[in-house]
């Protein structure tokens, strides 16, 4: 053996001094980049929930980050997580694709967390299918049903099986996962009763996949919100949707959604404050923000606006800061945000 | 005669015998190496197919100094990447000094009794056990137990406890590497135990070692399940207080506790965004996840090349 001992220390000592310097160059790169460090300490302002509302909230966040200099963070843990966290009260607010239900009721009373609810905008559930698909051209809510309902498990596997006038073809369903708010609010709406569907579909997360399922496939039909029918109409076809039989037959879009004659596929989107968060300047000062600023960033990630008479009645609602659901804890299909908010 | 015709005979069989053997030698070398061009071609394949989808942005400065944006062509990785960087820090305090120690003691001072064996067992399963499940451990310990919030220091944490094992079975390898008669020389001039284990064992095995760290924070940089579990943000703007100051004590340790995001959760978020556009960026942070990580995985081999060099025994 020939390696003398301090040959090998000075090995260790090297690397140590390596990393050392490692660690201190990354330290000092970030210190660079982190000159906001400075600024005086203000609160940030939490933000979690839906992951469909999360574009609105991003937006209006950005916004609002670079002309107060406030902090603002958003995560997505869904809407049924993001009331967890609310309810626990780790956040100032969550955002929302259907109202609080019973259980998280309970939740937030237990931990004495009163809050304020705000409908911050529509989302049109848009049926669609293959832009090749020529002999579809509008659906009752009955067909919706035949097609999607439980009773169609392994049944209904062609599309002249829901109407005789459509061709012998098969039927590709793609839908969203059964833990998403839009998977409650189509069922809710379509077979009134919330997570009643049949199993044997495609289900994703990822609407991405329900794109792509949808324009490869003349024989698929999927269910998305607006947004991704929106930024993929090339790839894509809205179905119409006839309410009631012997109705006419009504596309998604941003008028037919604000006038409500889209239904029974429009929701409200919300936004839930924590009433004592709702105290601090910041968490004021963002949602004031919020409902001001609104409508032209909704519109741009492809969301809809409420009507102006309806945003005035939220920012009303708002400044009278009433706590309090107008649900009760029940989803409910095609309400008026004017009456909503005179229930509570 | 006969025995002359059954020695001709037998020289065919062995003829044939070693024929046979040489095709099967053949077969199996194809066999290996399309299974190796079946993972090779895969990461390839893919990382050329990100590189050319995340092209526009890969190669600009702004994508890694620019926050996360509603519009793709503004929004850029900076927090991500940020938050990644800070993560590793506290992930390389927690589990490499706790790995290497552990890994020694194993190795080095352990009775070998039953005990001993219960451990190793455990040790190596943990090594096995799905990144989600230290997810939710580190959610209920670390953020409701210990109270230490959805911050920094939760997520490296939890990353630390991810990568203990990988490390302490690294340092347990690289130990094993180590003659014997090395140690008995050591005590053979008069050293204590624990001159043996500084000054020998552990100079000759830090190659090994740190392949096995390197290897484990490759690993760490592209976990997502755990970190999304402990509730990592999915758009912050800024950035965590900076660790250096310019007064003294020139250390702040406020962003530890600070909010974040890591790169592979701002790829996911992306990637489900209705707009095409955010796809690119998508495909661009892929790459540049894989990049970090051929890249710390290029270091291991380099560290353990040089390393080697310098042992002359």
């Amino acid at each position: 053996m020939r390696s003398e001992p301090n040959q090998a220390e000075s090995t260790v000592a090297s690397i140590s001094r390596k990393l050392g310097t490692c660690l201190m160059l990354s330290a000092v790169a970030l210190g660079i980049s982190a000159c906001s460090g400075e600024q005086a300490e203000t609160r940030i302002v939490r933000i979690d929930g839906s992951s469909t509302v999360f574009p609105i909230t991003e937006a209006v966040a950005e916004e609002f980050q670079i002309t107060t200099r406030i902090k603002t963070t958003v995560g997505i843990s869904g809407t049924g997580g993001g009331f967890k966290k609310f309810c626990r009260g780790e956040v100032d607010m969550t955002q929302a694709s259907r109202p609080i239900l019973h259980e998280e009721m309970e939740a937030c009373k237990a931990a004495g967390i009163e809050y304020i609810e705000l409908p911050i905008a529509y989302d049109a559930l848009t049926v669609v299918i293959n832009p090749q698909n020529d002999f579809v051209t509008s659906m009752t809510v009955d067909e919706l049903k035949k097609m999607w309902g439980p009773e169609a498990q392994n049944v209904i596997k062609s599309w002249n099986q829901v109407n005789p006038a459509w061709p012998d073809r098969p039927l590709k369903l793609f839908g969203a996962g059964s833990d998403s708010g839009t998977f409650d609010y189509f069922t809710e709406a379509i077979m009134g009763k919330a997570k009643s569907s049949r199993g044997d579909f495609t289900a994703s997360e990822d609407d991405n996949v329900i794109v792509k399922g949808v324009a490869g496939d003349i024989g698929a039909i999927g269910y998305f919100g607006f947004a991704y029918f929106a930024e993929n109409q090339q790839a894509i076809k809205a179905v119409p949707i006839v309410a009631k039989a012997g109705g006419e037959a009504v596309s998604p879009s941003e008028e037919n959604v604000r006038n409500g004659s889209y239904q029974p596929l429009s929701r409200p989107l919300f936004i839930y404050v924590n009433a004592a968060s709702a105290e601090a300047p910041e968490v004021k000062s963002f949602v004031d923000y919020y409902l001001e600023h609104s409508t032209e960033l909704i519109q741009e990630v492809k969301f809809i606006p409420l009507p102006d008479n309806e945003v005035t009645a939220v920012i009303e609602h708002w400044q009278a800061r009433k706590t309090g659901t107008g649900f009760g804890g029940e989803p409910e299909v095609g309400v008026k945000i004017e009456d909503l908010l005179k229930r509570i | 005669m006969n025995k002359q015709a059954s020695a001709l005979h037998n020289l065919d069989e062995v003829r044939a015998m070693i024929k046979r053997h040489k095709m099967n030698d053949q077969i199996f070398s194809i066999i290996g190496l399309i299974a190796l061009m079946v993972g090779l071609l895969t990461l390839l394949i893919l990382f050329i197919d990100l590189v050319m989808d995340g092209y526009p942005k890969l190669f600009s400065w702004d994508f890694y100094t620019n926050f996360p944006s509603r519009r793709a062509a503004n929004a850029g990785l900076l927090s991500a990447w940020v938050g990644s960087a800070l993560v590793m820090i506290v992930t390389f305090i927690s589990a490499v000094p706790m790995g290497i120690a552990a890994g020694i003691y194993l190795e080095e001072y352990a009775p070998k009794n039953w005990f001993s064996d219960f451990i190793e067992i455990n040790v190596t399963n943990l090594a096995g056990v799905p990144s989600i499940v230290y997810g939710l451990l580190a959610l209920g310990l670390f953020v409701y137990i210990l109270d230490l919030g959805q911050s920094i220091v939760t997520a490296g944490l939890t990353l630390g406890l991810l990568i203990l094992p990988v490390v302490i079975v690294a340092t347990r390898e690289a130990i094993r590497g180590i003659p014997v008669a090395i140690r008995e020389a050591a005590y053979a001039v008069g050293a204590t135990k624990w001159q043996v284990v500084y000054h020998h064992v552990l100079q000759y095995s830090i190659g090994g070692i740190l392949t096995g760290v390197i290897i484990g924070m490759a690993r760490a940089i592209g976990e997502t399940a755990p970190i999304i579990t402990i509730g990592a943000l999915t758009f912050i703007a800024f950035l965590p207080p900076s660790p250096v100051t310019s007064t003294a004590p020139f250390l702040n340790f406020d962003w530890l506790t600070s909010g974040f995001t890591v790169l592979p959760i701002q790829m996911f978020s992306w990637l489900s965004r209705p707009s095409a556009d955010f796809h690119v960026n998508a495909a661009a942070a892929g790459a540049v996840i894989i990049v970090v990580t051929l890249l710390m995985n290029a270091m291991a081999i380099r560290v353990r090349y040089k390393m080697r060099k310098k042992i002359k025994w």
